[in-house]
């Protein structure tokens, strides 16, 4: 029982505190591709983490704000608008596969929350979902920008979810199976047997659609400040309106999460294989502790160089010194300890669990690649008219599936 | 069969574009009836930004009438200070010496890259591009810091003078012109390198909002927006004022007459205005900024003190200020956006009798909702971005 619930307390506690983490990227990294310095004064006696604390302080600013719901809305769909956004954007991490399962007494142990065998079916219904809250909220405001802005939404996601379904067809038809974790392990460690290569017209279907999915440039239409104000989401404010935005991020990064199961081999470690890391577990542990423990060294050394005290003349200054020295010395300390230790010897039980260790992180590095990405994307291009997108969604992608579905199923046919 | 073919029945919806829009840059306000999101009709308002120059002038005295034109396009107010103050001189019949006019000159043509870098950065923001905007604020910023270095202010100016300019540029501003332009031209071809051949972008604009020659003309357009509909007029070629007849530069025109031809038209004139620029700041050379023409210049203090025709003339400029003789004048210079005009009526008092703006603005909006019908709201917004309407002109 309790192993249950932590499984589905850990996965949703992971991508909850991702999403700070990734408005403060989305800012910082806006702020890098735009010449800018972005978020840098909140701070917290002096600590400010690079800017990191403006999360923090939007989160305080958002609950205690006032709570307005207009009078000419439709109260019970208002309500329910957002909580539906935020709850689907969620529940889809169910079924993410972090790692490769291990044995536990002989009792296999899966890491993910609920191991369906239909696991993408699951995705796309949730997917579809999703616009139910947008939907809503659109409608419900009672508001025309609102209104336009849902029910461009609306269409906007059931056209692209076609090309989304069709693509993943061809994914499907190749990996032979609807589990994810099968998906992930018919790919292989080695990167040019990852569907990308194998599927790449899927993939630019699959990364497109789940751009329109998660309503960010260049299909950001819904919300399209320059023509409908803030789109469906004008009349919301305090939470109401905070919980859209982490929808928002939510559905980026089960989007991130998505194209790297399916196209970049989820959690699997470049070159190295489960087997292969749970044999060499003890050396792999041995590199992994010390070059972390190096990495945290020249982070530290890197931080302190920063140091030059009467920059801002107050606490400020000493930010550097607060996380450098730790750093350097936990670093130290680290590299220190795993050099006179020599190799690890670890047990069959140690060395799965240290597998699906280097795993998860692998994965969640592709997943932070891809978010990064979509942030990279947003700066960058210009938003479609409702026509294009349509267009594009109707007249260009769903051949482009169709046709890709059809040559897939002639070459495995052919094999 | 009946009922099958009958269609269902659908209404219109009113929008308001404004006043009070991300897109609508100042205080515009467009209604707009839309049917899905196509745009039925429009009817365009404007005076959310009437502020009575043209009355408040005629309360004033004509050198007091200087800090009210930085409010008319306050995207280039060197601009308008320099239109009126020539109107001005043209209705006293001053000659100006030739370091204030390619002082002026230069300012002018700084202003205009100001102007031009905000219309098409604000414009890609409207069309969901947000990164260029910041590209070409960096660089405006970096003018900003050389116009204030001369004029002591950063938006609203007032730094000509009737006759003259109120100082002179110091002695190291060519020099950071120069570098400055580098990298106007630096973030000019960045932003050109996301947008020229951007798909997005090309296919938001191409043959949007097109405005054909014939009906640039009808409409009364003029500036970029002209140009761009394929008309190659441009008052500083076709009745050149101060030095443009003698400075080698090239009037940029597209064909199409669509929001990328402006566009494009807009990042070709930043140029041309550099090269202007260049060959100005080289003619340079020491001299009076200022006429010394006794009906608009203040009496050195020696001769104030010392003479009693100095001293009257210094209370007849304190008391009075600038009387010019009755007539009336029209003088036009190219501004940003098109043609900008001032006609000045004096009746030989201090006060003018009448100052009318022809703001290169109005035409633009006029226009605006003809051209908007039967386009997508996107569309519009993108329309608009691309006349460059700034509010403070077109209301006044």
């Amino acid at each position: 029982m309790l192993i249950i619930i932590l499984k589905i307390l850990i996965p949703f506690l992971i991508i909850f505190n991702m999403i700070p983490f990734l408005i403060w990227l989305e800012r910082k990294g806006s702020a890098y591709i735009q010449d800018r310095h972005g978020p840098n004064r909140a701070a917290f006696f002096g600590i400010r983490l690079g800017g990191m604390l403006h999360s923090l302080a939007d989160v305080l600013k958002l609950i205690t704000k006032e709570d307005i719901i207009p009078l000419h809305v439709h109260k019970p769909f208002y309500l329910l608008a957002p909580f539906l956004a935020l709850t689907v954007a969620c529940v889809t991490y169910a079924v993410v596969p972090f790692a490769h399962p291990i044995e536990i007494n002989g009792e296999p142990f899966t890491f993910q929350a609920a191991d369906l065998n239909v696991g993408i079916l699951y995705i796309l219904a949730m997917a579809s979902l999703g616009v139910y809250g947008v939907m809503l909220a659109g409608w419900s405001s009672n508001n025309k920008y609102s209104l336009l802005g849902g029910v461009r939404s609306s269409a906007q996601m059931l056209s692209y979810e076609i090309a989304m379904g069709l693509s993943l067809i061809s994914v499907l038809m190749v990996g032979g199976s609807l589990e994810l974790n099968n998906l992930v392990i018919s790919q292989g460690a080695t990167p040019w047997s990852w569907n990308f290569l194998t599927q790449p017209v899927a993939f630019f279907l699959f990364t497109t659609a789940a751009f329109a999915e998660t309503n960010r440039n260049p299909f950001d239409l819904p919300e399209g400040e320059s023509e409908l104000v803030a789109g469906y989401h004008t009349e919301y404010s305090s939470m109401k309106f905070a919980m859209f935005f982490m929808a928002e991020y939510a559905h980026v990064i089960m989007a991130s999460a998505l194209i790297a199961l399916l196209f970049f081999g989820g959690w699997q470690v470049p070159l190295m294989s489960t087997d292969f890391l749970r044999e060499q577990a003890g050396l792999g542990l041995y590199i992994l502790l010390l070059a972390h423990g190096i990495l945290f060294m020249v982070a530290g050394i890197f931080l302190l160089t920063w140091f030059k005290k009467g920059k801002y003349g107050d606490l400020r200054d000493y930010e550097v010194l607060v996380w450098g020295i730790p750093l350097v010395l936990a670093g130290l300390g680290l590299s220190l300890y795993t050099l006179l230790h020599g190799s690890f010897d670890l047990t069959p039980l140690g060395s799965q669990i240290f597998a699906a260790v280097v795993q998860f992180m692998t994965f969640m590095a592709k997943i932070l690649f891809f978010c990064w990405f979509f942030i990279w994307i947003r700066w960058t291009l210009p938003r479609f008219r409702y026509d294009q997108l349509m267009g594009l969604g109707w007249k260009v992608m769903l051949p482009l599936g169709l046709m890709n579905l059809a040559v897939t199923g002639i070459i495995l046919l052919m094999r | 069969m009946n009922t099958a073919k009958r269609e269902l029945e659908t209404n219109t919806m009113l929008l308001n574009l404004g006043p009070s829009h991300p897109a609508m840059h100042g205080a515009l306000r467009t209604q707009i009836e839309l049917d899905g999101e196509l745009i039925v009709r429009a009817a365009s308002e404007m005076g959310y930004l009437h502020r009575c120059f043209e009355k408040h002038s005629e309360h004033s005295t004509y050198q007091q009438v200087i800090p009210y034109t930085d409010r008319l396009n306050y995207l280039s107010a060197l601009m308008n200070n320099v239109g009126y103050c020539r109107a001005v001189e043209k209705l006293l019949g001053i000659e100006t010496p030739e370091r204030c006019i390619l002082i002026r000159v230069v300012m002018c043509e700084l202003s205009r890259i100001m102007d031009h870098l905000v219309c098409v950065g604000t414009n890609l923001v409207d069309i969901g591009a947000l990164t260029n905007f910041w590209y070409f604020f960096n660089v405006r910023e970096k003018i900003y810091t050389l116009i204030e270095k001369v004029t002591g202010a950063r938006l609203t100016y007032a730094y000509t003078r009737i006759g003259g300019v109120a100082r002179d540029i110091y002695p190291d501003f060519p020099a950071e012109v120069k570098s400055v332009l580098k990298e106007v031209d630096q973030a000019v071809n960045d932003v050109r390198g996301l947008v020229v051949n951007n798909r997005i972008f090309v296919e938001r604009t191409v043959d949007v909002g097109r405005v054909t020659k014939q009906q640039a003309i009808e409409w009364g357009f003029t500036g970029p927006c002209l140009r761009a509909s394929g008309v190659p007029h441009d008052l500083r070629k076709s009745e050149p004022y101060y030095l443009y007849n003698e400075f080698d530069f090239d009037i940029p025109i597209a064909e199409n007459g669509d929001t990328y031809d402006r566009t494009m038209v807009r990042f070709e004139e930043i140029r041309q205005s550099g090269r202007i620029i260049h060959q100005a700041l080289d003619r340079l050379r020491p001299g009076p900024v200022h006429s010394d023409d006794p009906r608009v210049v203040m009496p050195p203090k020696e001769e104030v003190y010392g003479s009693i025709e100095g001293l009257m003339r210094h209370f007849k400029l304190i008391m009075h200020g600038i009387e010019p003789p009755p007539g009336e004048v029209y003088s036009a210079t190219e501004a940003a956006n098109g043609e900008l005009g001032f006609y000045i009526v004096s009746d030989g008092s201090m006060h003018p009798y009448r100052i009318k703006v022809r703001p290169p603005c109005f035409p633009l909006f006029a226009a605006f909702e003809k051209m908007i019908e039967g386009l997508m709201v996107a569309d519009a917004i993108a329309i608009l971005g691309s006349l460059n309407i700034v509010v403070g002109e077109l209301d006044r």
